[in-house]
């Protein structure tokens, strides 16, 4: 029988703009780093096979699934989660919009769909149907059937660009 | 460094395979060696000949790169890769070391004539595509022997092609797909490239559908004789995405649809190819 050793990584991992510096270890994975060292349980765990994207993230902008990274390969990177995307009291026009749209049932889904829908955005303010389709294809949702999610993202594509 | 490491070891490219098989503990390598901080190893260029893609170049820059769009075939093999967030850290070398007989890159790079960069302590060597795959999850890598890059032959004028795949959702793996590249004069096939995915324990290159195209002119009903020979040269198994006939099926479906596609873009028309759902 071999003792496994236990081995630690310090890593710097800014969150939704504050640093974070934890030790962990290298098999941690992002999504454990957030909830359990950061205590952001925001970001949801669904399937853990990469397959449900309840956990996405924003990494330096762009959405990945949590579950599938481990801390150490986010290490001296920008997270955001859904924590950060409220600024000052004031919900994101994403968050807005899926509140106003009904976008939601239980809301498991909800934090990775929003930040699928803001990587989307970004680089395309007025999306079309198909590339809303495409954005959130690796976003399951297992309650609203999608129409009222996909209202929400147009709806916060037009108040994006008015703001 | 994994020299050192030993057999035990194994290298981490974008991870969206071989995370999911550590945790159903289908894989147990006692390190992982990460590539993902190592400089240099994403890129995209182009020389007269060919298009030079870094190993650690993820499918999301291949899908966005208008590069990669002047071979239509890697457009849509890229942007059609499981989702969003997988493409964003999914890297092309990384798939093709993976050798998954459901992987798209493999499928859809063989009926091109692509080269895979390699390079180990003994020094790089580069290798046929055609010879770095050997079986279901096995390449001719050493185990301390990793990609560098993946070469693509630009194809002739009037050459065009396509790559479909049919998939059940968009994070899943296809149930089958089909690559092909045609070089036409007029409207006769002076060549053919027919690559069948997920129906065996590589990707198939359906040699009789080829030859039912070479000097033909491609109506439908040779286009149908082609699609035909493609369905006797699928060897799938039936699983949780189907049946046997059910896959040689959407064979048939899938080569006729990418073959008349791929007439349509060696004419130079601009034709929007696309992972089909269920």
């Amino acid at each position: 029988m071999s003792t496994v050793k236990r081995i630690a990584v310090n890593v710097h991992i800014s969150v939704n703009g504050k640093p974070y510096a934890r030790e962990v270890e290298p098999r941690m994975l992002l999504v454990e780093f957030l909830r359990e060292a950061c205590d952001l349980t925001g970001t949801h765990v669904g399937c853990d096979t990469t397959y449900c994207g309840a956990c996405t993230v924003l990494m330096n902008g762009l959405a990945v699934k949590s579950c599938t990274m481990f801390a150490v390969q986010a290490d001296g990177s920008e997270i955001t989660t859904v924590e950060g995307l409220e600024k000052d009291g004031k919900l994101h026009p994403i968050q807005q919009a899926f509140g106003d749209s009904y976008g939601l049932q239980c809301g498991y889904c909800t934090p990775g769909l929003m930040l699928s829908a803001h990587q989307l955005l970004s680089e395309s303010p007025e999306p079309s149907e198909r590339e809303i389709r495409k954005a959130i294809a690796g976003n399951t949702c297992r309650c609203t059937g999608y129409m009222n999610v996909f209202k929400a993202i147009e709806l916060a594509g037009r108040n994006m660009k008015r703001a | 460094m994994l020299g050192q490491l030993g057999e035990g070891a194994k290298f981490l490219a974008g991870g969206q395979s071989l995370i999911p098989l550590l945790k159903l503990r289908f894989a147990n390598p006692e390190h992982l060696v990460d590539l993902n901080f190592i400089p240099g190893t994403s890129f995209i260029k182009e020389d007269s000949r060919a298009l030079h893609f870094g190993a650690m170049t993820r499918h999301a820059e291949i899908e966005h790169s208008a590069l990669a769009k002047k071979i239509p075939v890697l457009h849509d093999c890229a942007a059609g890769i499981a989702d969003v967030q997988v493409r964003n850290r999914g890297t092309i070398g990384g798939s093709l070391a993976e050798a998954d007989p459901s992987g798209d890159w493999a499928n859809a790079l063989i009926t091109l004539d692509t080269t895979v960069h390699c390079l180990g302590p003994d020094g790089a060597r580069a290798i046929s595509l055609k010879d770095f795959i050997k079986d279901a999850y096995t390449t001719t890598l050493a185990y301390d022997e990793l990609v560098t890059e993946v070469e693509v032959k630009i194809p002739p004028k009037g050459s065009g092609g396509a790559y479909l795949a049919f998939k059940r959702s968009a994070p899943v793996y296809p149930s089958a797909s089909a690559a092909v590249q045609l070089t036409m004069a007029g409207d006769v096939c002076q060549d053919a490239a027919i690559a069948l995915g997920c129906v065996g324990l590589m990707a198939i290159r359906a040699t009789e559908a080829e030859a039912a195209l070479r000097r033909k002119s491609l109506d439908d009903k040779t286009i149908a004789i082609a699609a035909e020979a493609a369905r006797a040269a699928a060897d799938p198994q039936a699983d949780m995405r189907g049946s046997a006939d059910y896959k040689r099926q959407l064979v048939v479906a899938l080569v006729k649809r990418a073959i008349q596609i791929a007439i349509r873009r060696a004419r130079g028309e601009q034709v929007e190819g696309a992972h089909l759902y269920a």
